[in-house]
């Protein structure tokens, strides 16, 4: 069986000045299609530099990274826009929404950098928006907008290119509890549709939604339960 | 190519949100780059209109006009060396009018200042040229009303005037002044013409003058004056020859011997086109270097506000990368921009420059005018300051790591 993803001894190395900091020390790691696996580890773990390498925000020191059976690893800025453009939804922390922009134009972000034209686009933009129940408020600017709504707007926005994986980076640390279960009750829902989703947190609550948890510590998979 | 334009309008739709968020800087940004091409598109005014002014002076004389004078019009040569030579003289005009083969007419001419009333209205010190029967023909010289002055008032030294039109325009208002009497000096002369409306050339006014036949002038002020003999050539292609002929008859006439120099000069208009152009060339490449320099200075606040909004908008690019946008399309957006402010900066520009050239011409003795060329100019330096100064922020922009800009509060 293919793999979505597929990691092998995955290295990265930063440099801080004069000193090198290994932040990821060989990790392999693979993630089957329709897979909902969390990356579990406390700060400084590695984690974030994992799920860098994961969304193709940034390329191992070493290492191969196949995704979809196509090497990452060796390719260049532009082509990792475009694999991150179509193969990748992002949903973050603090939301990461243009600020001054309505909800609709910014789930058509991903939508304009893929070169779709600007009728199909509000089409698209406005099913994603529905999916997340946010159809009455997609006129509304993000600070017209409560924690759980916007990222809502930002779970749309990652649906919207129809991605092979949907990679959240905390997505309920800046919510309240209540407003947490809701965003995790979507990632549920998207999972049980068919989408492959992977989320990285600290909290161990919401790790434990998820089928797989893969726990990280100094830089390597310390271990990887299947529930 | 369509998906180009449509790329562009989408940036420019980025772009015009963008510089909305922050008005005052945008307008204070566009001020520098309007301020910018303002200077030079003005300065290219004030350029084309004095060149403008002096054509048509300069045609004033006839191109294929020579003109024999005891001075040079122009000359890099020691003014004193001209000082002892000898007047021109009417019997020497008679001379090449006589012999001139490549001369369609001849025309001596003198010129004195007298003071012209009349009735209780009084002019100082106006210039009163004293003009042969083809004074009209060989300097260009057009009749509005009336008529010049024929063979028989000249031969006979009539006391009769043409006016220049600013001087019928102060003595008669609109009235007809055709048969009226005038006086100049103490002689009372009688109006047959006035000449058409010539203009002014660096606030000295072309149609100041009065003009009565050449003998009058002798009778009237005094025998004891030189004159100058205005040729036109029949032939133009043939005036280097007419030239040579003419200076030949002078010499003649003068009974010089071939060691001597000529104690005559034969002027151009092609004398005074050199020393135009001599005497405005280095005008024109400082009044350029300014109009560039403020250019540039806009151009590098231009820079500024790029280089502080980029930093600004970190997070911004961060995201754009996130969700796919490539390098080209971030320094394509910024640049957008740029070349958006310096676009409105350069229209803005041309439309003052057109009321700047009305206000020119209106307070100060320059004429005016703005060529098509500078607004094309003015345009196209304000894209090119716009793409020139926005290439390295927007580059700068691409060059972030997105990453980092994500981690950006």
């Amino acid at each position: 069986m293919d793999s979505l993803i597929e990691l092998k001894d995955i290295v990265k190395i930063y440099k801080v000045g004069s000193e090198e900091v290994h932040a990821l020390r060989g990790v392999n790691l693979s993630i089957q299609p329709n897979e909902y696996v969390s990356i579990m580890g406390p700060s400084g773990s590695g984690k974030s530099t994992l799920m860098n390498i994961i969304g193709c925000l940034d390329t191992p020191t070493s290492g191969r990274y196949e995704l979809e059976n196509v090497p990452v690893h060796e390719m260049d800025d532009d082509q990792l826009a475009e694999i991150r453009n179509r193969k990748i939804g992002f949903v973050f922390q603090t939301f990461n929404l243009l600020p001054r922009v309505n909800a609709l134009h910014n789930v058509e972000l991903p939508l304009i950098y893929s070169g779709i034209p600007a009728a199909k686009r509000k089409i698209l933009a406005e099913a994603a928006i529905e999916k997340v129940g946010l159809s009455d408020r997609k006129n509304h600017k993000p600070n017209e907008l409560s924690g759980g709504q916007r990222q809502r707007v930002a779970i749309a926005r990652a649906l919207v290119n129809n991605p092979s994986i949907i990679l959240a980076d905390e997505p309920t640390g800046n919510l309240d509890s209540a407003t947490g279960e809701e965003i995790m009750q979507i990632f549920k829902d998207l999972h049980e549709a068919g989408n492959t989703v992977v989320i990285i947190t600290h909290e161990k609550d919401i790790a434990e939604r998820a089928k797989r948890i893969v726990h990280i510590r100094d830089g390597n998979i310390a271990e990887d339960i299947r529930n | 190519m369509i998906s180009f334009f449509i790329k562009l309008w989408e940036n420019v739709k980025i772009a015009l949100r963008a510089l909305m968020q922050s008005k005052m800087r945008t307008m204070l940004t566009t001020l520098g780059i309007v301020i910018g091409v303002l200077t030079v598109v003005s300065v290219a005014s004030i350029i084309e209109g004095l060149n403008r002014g002096f054509a048509s002076q300069i045609a004033n004389l006839g191109s294929n006009a020579l003109y024999v004078d005891r001075y040079p019009w122009a000359t890099m040569e020691d003014f004193s060396k001209f000082r002892n030579r000898p007047r021109l003289t009417l019997k020497e005009a008679n001379f090449i009018r006589e012999r001139m083969q490549l001369a369609e007419a001849v025309s001596p001419s003198t010129s004195t200042r007298q003071d012209i009333r009349y009735r209780n209205r009084t002019l100082n010190g106006i210039s009163v040229n004293g003009v042969s029967d083809h004074y009209d023909v060989v300097t260009g010289l057009v009749i509005e009303e009336g008529r010049f002055f024929s063979f028989a008032e000249i031969e006979r030294n009539k006391n009769n005037v043409v006016l220049g039109w600013e001087i019928k325009d102060k003595l008669f208002d609109n009235r007809n002044p055709i048969g009226e009497k005038i006086k100049i000096g103490a002689t009372t002369y009688t109006v047959i013409g006035v000449t058409e409306k010539r203009g002014s050339f660096l606030g000295e006014s072309l149609d100041a003058e009065v003009y009565v036949p050449l003998g009058t002038v002798f009778k009237n002020f005094g025998w004891h004056r030189s004159i100058s003999i205005a040729v036109k050539v029949s032939d133009p292609a043939r005036v280097e020859e007419a030239k040579d002929e003419l200076r030949f008859l002078m010499r003649l006439a003068r009974k010089l011997t071939p060691t001597e120099e000529d104690n005559f000069s034969i002027n151009q208009q092609e004398v005074l086109t050199d020393m135009y152009n001599r005497l405005t060339r280095g005008l024109y490449t400082a009044a350029i270097g300014i109009g560039t320099l403020s250019l540039l200075v806009g151009g590098i606040g231009i820079m500024n506000i790029m280089l502080v909004s980029v930093t600004e908008r970190r997070k911004e690019i961060g995201i754009r990368m996130a969700l796919g946008a490539k390098r080209k399309v971030i320094t394509f957006q910024f640049l957008v921009e740029s070349v958006i402010i310096c676009g409105v900066g350069g229209i803005i520009a041309i439309v003052m420059s057109f009321i700047v050239s009305l206000i020119i011409s209106k307070i100060t003795p320059f004429p005016s005018a703005v060529p098509a060329w500078s607004v094309f100019m003015g345009l196209g330096f304000s894209a090119v300051v716009g793409l020139f100064f926005g290439i390295y922020p927007a580059s700068k922009a691409a060059r972030l790591n997105p990453i980092e800009c994500l981690r950006y509060e």
